[in-house]
């Protein structure tokens, strides 16, 4: 099923002849509007004028996280104050929040590609949805729930917290669509298992899950522990908020990024220089349709890959690969790039193992040392030493022969790596700045 | 003819073995028989006690992670060269001994020796066969 059929499935010229009248349209306007752009734009000698194709779109400045803070708290803003209807602040995970405005049509237009986002996962007007995401000013909460709304499907606007009761909430309400975090929904699980509530056994058929990344390994324990199909929604608070990228139930392979509301483009994050189609690298994301911060090549920090061939679901927008990390949740290891999920995957594909773990970095002398933390599963065997430890060294020599790294196993008892109610804080760097 | 252990995965902390003891103490089970292995990491202690179920109700309650084995009880003339002679038959007999732990009983006439066989039913059969007295888990739980 497909929202909104015309536009998502538009044929490629026309979504690129679309794609570059807004292109056109947003310099314009940043150029106009918004000093930083302005100064920026002349800085590299370019002007709006100088786009041409879409190519051209190399021409242009970054916009980095850092000038958001730069500009705080409206200095990006290319509306007058009174256009904007609603404010949103990142979730800060890496430093000082951002601020985000939206205008009447910013707020509609997110609606409307969050309620494409579910109809990707399924959902239709008849389904109930239990959003377990944070109200607030994280832009999570408010997003998905305009979005099931716009749909027409029941929202439950129940945030994050209270898990007991989401439990119960989510037996006695019968839910068939959730919306949360990977790590929540987890947590969501274990909690009922404790509470004796099988979620199995409830009408609960789809998750939508984002705002951090996570692995296929997890999805499959999800799928499998809850029997829902795991579905993966992407964004970021400067961008929109969730509901730039959707993957869909179909072929649940790649994020179809929104390409009539977005530009995307694939560089390398050490050079900036832009990456032919299917090599993996940093998102940029250029805003063609928003008016309150309009945002040019912005530098998401994601590293992904995109891929442009024909999906079986009928949409043409690009799918974007499940984020592999953040450019900057990249630890560097004794000079080896690492990503937690990376170390993920690994710890879900062991048998015994929970999916809770944490990844503990420190300097030791002038080297650096990996910890990973995690819990034991009480199937495990548990009498015998031999066991556990062979386990710890078989981990270790996997960890070292994908990763090349040497990691120190830690065996944690079970519920002890603290549960999140939004986003999981998956490593703990302790080597200072 | 075989017996109920519970085995609980510990972290190398300081009180965390008094937080269990603490916890059977106060569901008024009584501990039979224990041993405890340890790496510099983690630990696992091994127990035998009077209300398996309740015990491992309890310590699940208070977050402990708790597994269940079953092991073997022999019994065996508390004097020179009892143990020894068990073993002895074990390892002609190819079976091996995963971990075991003892104690003696009051009388002070006889030991009890708790295994973890790699095959349990094996090592059963070859103990009764020559003799050695098993002592069935009702028993231990009730000593």
């Amino acid at each position: 099923m497909i929202y909104d059929v015309d536009l998502e499935t538009l044929p490629r010229e026309e979504l690129e002849a679309l794609q570059l009248k807004r292109l056109k349209s947003v310099c314009e306007r940043v150029y106009a509007n918004v000093p930083f752009y302005r100064r920026s734009f002349d800085e590299l000698g370019v002007s709006p004028a100088d786009i041409r194709s879409l190519k051209d779109v190399s021409k242009l400045p970054f916009t980095k996280k850092q000038d958001l803070r730069d500009n705080y708290p409206y200095g990006m803003f290319a509306v007058p104050a009174e256009n904007v209807v609603r404010i949103h602040a990142s979730s800060g995970t890496t430093g000082k929040a951002t601020v985000v405005g939206y205008t009447q049509r910013d707020v509609d237009n997110w609606a409307t590609l969050m309620a494409r986002c579910f109809m990707c996962a399924g959902a239709t007007r008849k389904d109930l949805v239990h959003n377990a995401y944070g109200y607030g000013l994280f832009t999570g909460g408010l997003g998905a729930h305009y979005g099931a709304e716009r749909l027409g499907a029941t929202t439950i606007p129940v945030s994050g917290g209270a898990t007991k009761r989401q439990v119960q909430l989510l037996r006695d309400f019968g839910a068939t669509v959730i919306c949360s975090t990977p790590s929540y929904f987890l947590f969501l699980l274990e909690t009922a298992e404790q509470e004796g509530i099988d979620f199995k056994s409830l009408p609960l058929r789809v998750g939508i899950f984002g705002a951090e990344p996570w692995s296929d390994e997890m999805r499959r324990e999800i799928e499998e522990r809850a029997n829902i199909k795991a579905t993966n929604v992407y964004g970021l608070s400067e961008v929109m908020g969730p509901g730039v990228s959707m993957e869909c139930l179909e072929a649940q392979k790649g994020m179809h990024i929104f390409e009539d509301h977005f530009l995307p483009e694939i560089i390398d994050p050490e050079t900036g220089e832009t990456l032919p189609p299917g090599e993996t690298g940093e998102l940029v994301l250029t805003t063609l349709t928003k008016e309150a911060i309009p945002l040019i090549r912005y530098r998401t920090r994601d590293i992904t890959s995109l891929d442009y061939t024909p999906c079986r679901c009928g949409r043409t927008h690009v799918r974007m690969s499940r984020i592999k990390g953040r450019s900057d949740d990249m630890l560097i290891i004794r000079g080896v790039n690492v990503f937690p999920s990376q170390i993920e995957s690994i710890l879900l594909e062991t048998p015994g193992l929970s999916p809770h773990y944490q990844i503990i970095v420190n300097r030791e002398g002038n080297l650096d040392v990996l910890e990973v933390q995690v819990e034991v599963q009480e199937e495990m065997h548990l009498d015998e030493i031999k066991r556990l430890q062979s386990l710890e060294r078989n981990l270790q020599k996997t960890i070292k022969e994908f990763l090349g790294v040497t990691a120190k196993i830690k065996l944690v008892e079970h519920q002890t790596i603290e549960r999140s109610q939004g986003k999981a804080k998956r490593v703990v760097d302790l080597r200072g700045k | 003819m075989k017996v109920e252990q519970i085995s609980i995965f510990l972290e190398n902390k300081a009180g965390r073995l008094a937080d269990v003891t603490r916890v059977i103490a106060e569901a008024g089970i009584n501990i039979r028989a224990l041993s405890l292995a340890d790496t510099s990491d983690f630990g696992i202690l091994r127990l035998i006690v009077t209300d398996i179920e309740k015990a491992k109700a309890a310590l699940k309650e208070n977050g402990f992670t708790v597994g269940r084995t079953t092991v073997v009880a022999a019994e065996v003339p508390d004097q020179p060269g009892g143990l020894h002679s068990i073993l002895d038959l074990l390892s002609s007999n190819g079976i091996n001994v995963e971990y075991m732990y003892a104690f003696v009983q009051q009388s002070a006439k006889e030991a009890i020796l708790i295994f973890r066989f790699d095959r349990t039913d094996q090592a059963i059969e070859v103990l009764l066969k020559n003799g050695i007295k098993i002592i069935p888990g009702e028993k231990i739980y009730n000593i």
